[in-house]
């Protein structure tokens, strides 16, 4: 077997172009389907492609093997054309091992290519993924889609022969033989694989070794193994030029309170207590104390969102993230920061619920929450990011926000943002908006709450600063003074003060983007992690000549000013949501208006095929 | 710490806010109050320096009362919350004001990890045994069978010693001091104020008003001859009549009361403030079969927590410069399109 890496031109066999196509990885939580995959999303990015990608995988570290519940998978769709979801239905399906057939088979499409490693459809495995026979022996299985029984442990170990690793070793290396089989299938380049590994390994040559081999053992397999009789091939999407990089959601919420740092020169104290899915934004703002970015893991969350109010105190910038069992600790924390007009920013990674519900699953349900979820009067500002890479710009955005205005943030992520990854054009950050920050220092005529005229937001003091010594605290505060007042007047002022400094925050958002039509029959209104969802079912609507245009939300608090005017253009308003019925309310009751739902709760993103069919009906039944 | 030098010699009276103190007349809170606001000048901070921050309850009106920055935040969060001001700003002297309530039933988790962290905070914890601002309820350091309105029977939780937990958790300064003793709370106070690291002050605090004399023991001229033990380095643990010197003995780790002229000098228990097992030993320290001991049960030192991480900052910026987004955001695997 030849060690050269073979490049797509000399691939003997027939190839097919496709404008795109849904791959999913599936396999044990232990058969690194992860890495498979991620890697395979970076050398169909390396290729040019336009992709989304969607991990999902269990919430136990380490389930049983073999289990349906153990069961860990990677989805990603790629193509030539703007791709704006993971997919629904899969062209493609590797399943490392029986549980994984058995839950993920009704997703592939008929006449779907499916690919199994039969050397793991043995009696323990079919047992414990509660099949009675095997089900590679069902005539019907290979009826129905394209069945290319695979022994990949048995390749991968052949491959290794001469490695000197042990067998249990040897054999952890078949991720890479699907990931070899597969980038062969769409003719995808391994060598950012190969690279990948070469790092990834540096410091055990025979990993670095075994796993290459075993990439390139699957490359070769599929080129030469008389089973494969056509490969794919995809043509680079057009994308705007430059430098591109991968970036997951929480990644890019990091990295954007890294600029926001920069930019202000300002501290940034980020205080968390881990949870799914937002402990990866607390990893990778500790990998960064360069940045002047300092990171409290506290003891519990109401503390994480104590310690960056003390932060916002000092004159720091104060950010946190969590999910929503975390956020519902915080309430009384974030009411501290109304009250005291102190800037913070919350990030809610969003997961379903409630309770504990499914931790690794993403869900859109905790807006009203973040809008109402607080004891009395409690006006903040919220925003909510549309896709990974997005999270880089609503995390500045917030931090612009939070400090211009003297008022909390909430930003509004969600699992499948935080863990989904897009290719993302890598901004320069210079041509990011300035975040004016300026600590009042001069004591004539110093109040803790005199009010900037265009804001409402009352001056921030850095402790230190002589002849500005003052308390502040949770009780109701006289307007100007910041005396504790009991009196009724005051109180009632206070409470319209609050809410029109957020209400203010509307003269920072631009001019709404609609895409489609600016007035027909239907409008479909999203916000967040929607927004792939929602605009492709829409264009592939549009593509019948319909009336149909798109609105996506990144402001949810105050809503953007032009949108009322919006909504009236259009017979019919829908408003698809991960959750039962969140925004629309919020819409029918601002605006007067008879917009109606699309909600499914499932834990996974909406389908495409299922909002474009609901777009239709409702198009259908229209008055 | 890094303070400048005080650009004046500061009085109490430079530290009295203009605010009207509201708590009860007669309440142990002014004596505290006042004999902080005397202790102030002594530390030679700027007053712009120091940040007073209290959580919810009577003591926790405090930051209001002094003229320096000050939050009056949440229930028993006033811990984290100064955690993070530290860490934001190091530079600044940080005070947390806390009750029994406030600090040891909502805020136990709080305060066990700004100690366990040796946060460089000083902590002064009321405690009146009783909930005050709530008008009356029994408190963690109520005594079992406390009869107050929520407790009509008497109360059924066993009280917990503010100084015992303190120690428990790991703090480096623990010390116990009474209202009613303003020149050796002053001092006691001053102490607490300068160590490096968590400190924690219980204060023994009268409510005349829920809990009139809880502290009785050591207010009362004959009882408190036989119950108020003060704590100095390097002296023998003595307490009693001037005429009947008592005096504590270890046995083993089991401490017992001895009359000083039935037992040899040398078998006297001498006070180390710098032994953390004998520390552990006096916090569980309790009438009525023993005195209660006042003063520094303990003082060590150890590195605090924000000066560890800010090392951390500072290593990582000597080894590879700051922090440049433009270059992280090209950093790891890119492609060109175009």
């Amino acid at each position: 077997m030849s060690d050269a890496v073979a490049s797509p031109a000399t691939a003997a066999k027939p190839r097919r172009q496709l404008d795109r196509a849904v791959v999913r990885f599936a396999g044990d939580s232990g058969d690194g389907m992860q890495v498979t995959g991620e890697q395979f999303a970076t050398e169909a990015a390396w290729a040019g492609a336009d992709l989304v990608t969607l991990p999902n995988f269990p919430a136990e570290i380490r389930a049983p093997a073999g289990t349906l519940f153990g069961v860990s998978s990677y989805q990603l769709q790629f193509g030539s054309r703007r791709v704006y979801t993971p997919g629904d239905r899969l062209d493609c399906l590797v399943a490392m091992n029986p549980a994984a057939l058995k839950v993920h088979q009704r997703d592939l499409k008929d006449g779907g290519l499916l690919i199994v490693n039969t050397a793991a459809f043995e009696k323990k495995n079919l047992d414990r993924a509660g099949y009675t026979s095997n089900p590679l022996d069902d005539p019907a299985l290979e009826d129905r889609y394209r069945l290319h029984k695979v022994d990949i442990t048995r390749l991968t170990m052949d491959a290794l022969e001469s490695v000197p690793l042990n067998v249990k070793e040897k054999e952890r290396c078949k991720n890479f033989f699907s990931l070899g089989l597969v980038s062969w299938i769409y003719t995808r380049p391994i060598e950012p694989t190969v690279a990948w590994i070469t790092k990834r390994f540096a410091k055990n040559p025979a990993f670095v070794e075994a796993n290459t081999r075993a990439l390139k053992a699957g490359y070769h397999y599929g080129e030469t193994a008389e089973i494969f009789t056509e490969c794919y091939g995809i043509e680079p999407a057009e994308m705007p030029p430059g430098l591109y990089r991968s970036i997951t959601g929480n990644r890019a919420l990091a990295w954007g309170i890294l600029a926001a740092a920069e930019r202000t020169k300002l501290t940034v104290v980020y205080g968390a207590y881990p949870i799914t899915p937002a402990s990866d934004v607390l990893h990778e703002i500790s990998l960064h104390k360069r940045f002047g970015v300092r990171a409290i893991q506290a003891e519990d969350e109401i503390a994480a969102v104590g310690t960056i109010i003390g932060a916002a105190f000092g004159g720091a910038i104060g950010v946190c993230a969590s999910s929503g069992p975390g956020i519902a600790l915080k309430a009384e924390g974030v009411n501290l920061a109304v009250m005291a007009e102190l800037p913070i920013v919350i990030f809610d990674v969003q997961r379903a619920g409630p309770s504990t519900g499914l931790p690794t699953k993403t869900e859109q349900a905790d807006l009203l929450m973040a809008l109402h979820g607080r004891n009395s009067e409690s006006p903040v500002v919220v925003l909510a990011p549309m896709t990974p890479g997005d999270c880089f710009f609503v995390a500045y955005e917030a931090i612009r926000i939070a400090v211009k205005y003297m008022v909390p943030v909430i930003v509004l992520s969600d699992g499948y943002l935080a863990s989904g990854a897009e290719p993302w054009l890598i901004p320069d950050p210079k041509t990011l908006p300035d975040i004016p920050v300026s600590f009042r220092t001069n004591p004539e005529g110093f109040a803790p709450y005199v009010r900037d005229e265009a804001t409402l937001a009352r001056p921030w003091v850095r402790p230190g600063t002589a002849g500005l010594e003052h308390r502040i605290g949770g009780l109701e505060k006289e307007n100007i003074t910041g005396n504790v007042s009991y009196d009724a007047d005051n109180h009632d002022l206070m409470v319209r003060l609050r809410a029109e400094k957020v209400r203010r925050v509307a003269q920072e958002i631009p001019p709404t983007t609609v895409n489609g039509p600016a007035a027909g029959d239907l409008l479909v209104v999203g916000w967040g992690s929607t927004y792939g969802t929602i605009t492709a079912a829409v264009e592939e609507v549009q593509q019948s000549g319909k009336a149909v245009a798109s609105v996506h939300l990144r402001h949810l608090n105050p809503l953007p000013p032009d949108l009322g005017q919006i909504l009236r253009q259009y017979e019919r308003i829908l408003v698809p949501e991960i959750n039962s019925g969140q925004l629309v309310r919020i819409l029918r009751a601002e605006y007067l208006v008879d917009a109606v739902g699309f909600n499914r709760v499932r834990g996974l993103p909406l389908s495409t095929e299922e909002l474009r069919e609901a777009i239709e009906q409702l198009l259908k039944e229209k008055r | 710490m890094s303070v400048t030098e005080a650009p004046k010699k500061y009085t109490k009276k430079d530290f009295e806010s203009d605010q009207d103190v509201r708590w009860c007349p007669g309440c142990g809170d002014y004596a505290i109050l006042s004999a902080i606001q005397k202790m102030m000048p002594d530390l030679g901070i700027p007053r712009e320096n120091i940040v007073f921050i209290s959580g919810i309850g009577c003591s926790s009106r405090f930051p209001y009362y002094m003229n320096t920055y000050g939050f009056h935040t949440i229930h028993g969060r006033a811990p984290a919350i100064a955690t993070g001001l530290r860490l934001a700003r190091p530079d600044l002297k940080v005070f947390v004001v806390t009750g029994d309530g406030d600090g040891l039933s909502i805020g136990g988790n709080h305060l066990l990890h700004v100690l366990r962290r040796n946060v460089n905070v000083t902590i002064l914890l009321f405690n009146n045994r009783i909930y005050g601002l709530t008008k009356g309820q029994y408190s963690p350091t109520s005594e079992l069978g406390k009869v107050t309105k929520s407790s009509p029977a008497g109360s059924a939780d066993r009280p917990v010693s503010p100084c015992a937990f303190a120690l428990g958790a790991g703090a480096t300064f623990v010390a116990r001091t009474v209202d009613r003793n303003v020149a050796y709370m002053e001092e006691t106070l001053r102490r607490a104020a300068q160590h490096h690291g968590a400190a924690f002050v219980e204060i023994l605090q009268n409510c005349n008003v829920y809990n009139d004399l809880a502290w009785n023991v050591l207010y009362d001229r004959e009882s408190k001859i036989m119950n108020d033990l003060r704590l100095e380095h390097g002296k023998p643990l003595l307490f009693g009549p001037v005429d009947d010197r008592h005096g504590l003995v270890l046995e083993g780790a089991t401490p017992r009361v001895v009359r000083v002229k039935d037992a040899p000098e040398r078998a006297l228990w001498v006070h180390d403030d710098g032994n953390t097992w004998k520390a552990h030993v006096l916090s569980q320290l309790c009438t009525p079969d023993f005195p209660i001991p006042i003063g520094i049960l303990m003082q060590v030192e150890a590195p605090a927590y924000e000066e560890v991480l800010l090392e951390q900052e500072r290593a990582a910026i000597a080894e590879r410069g700051p922090g440049d987004v433009a270059k992280l955001l090209v950093s790891g695997d890119t492609w060109r399109i175009g």
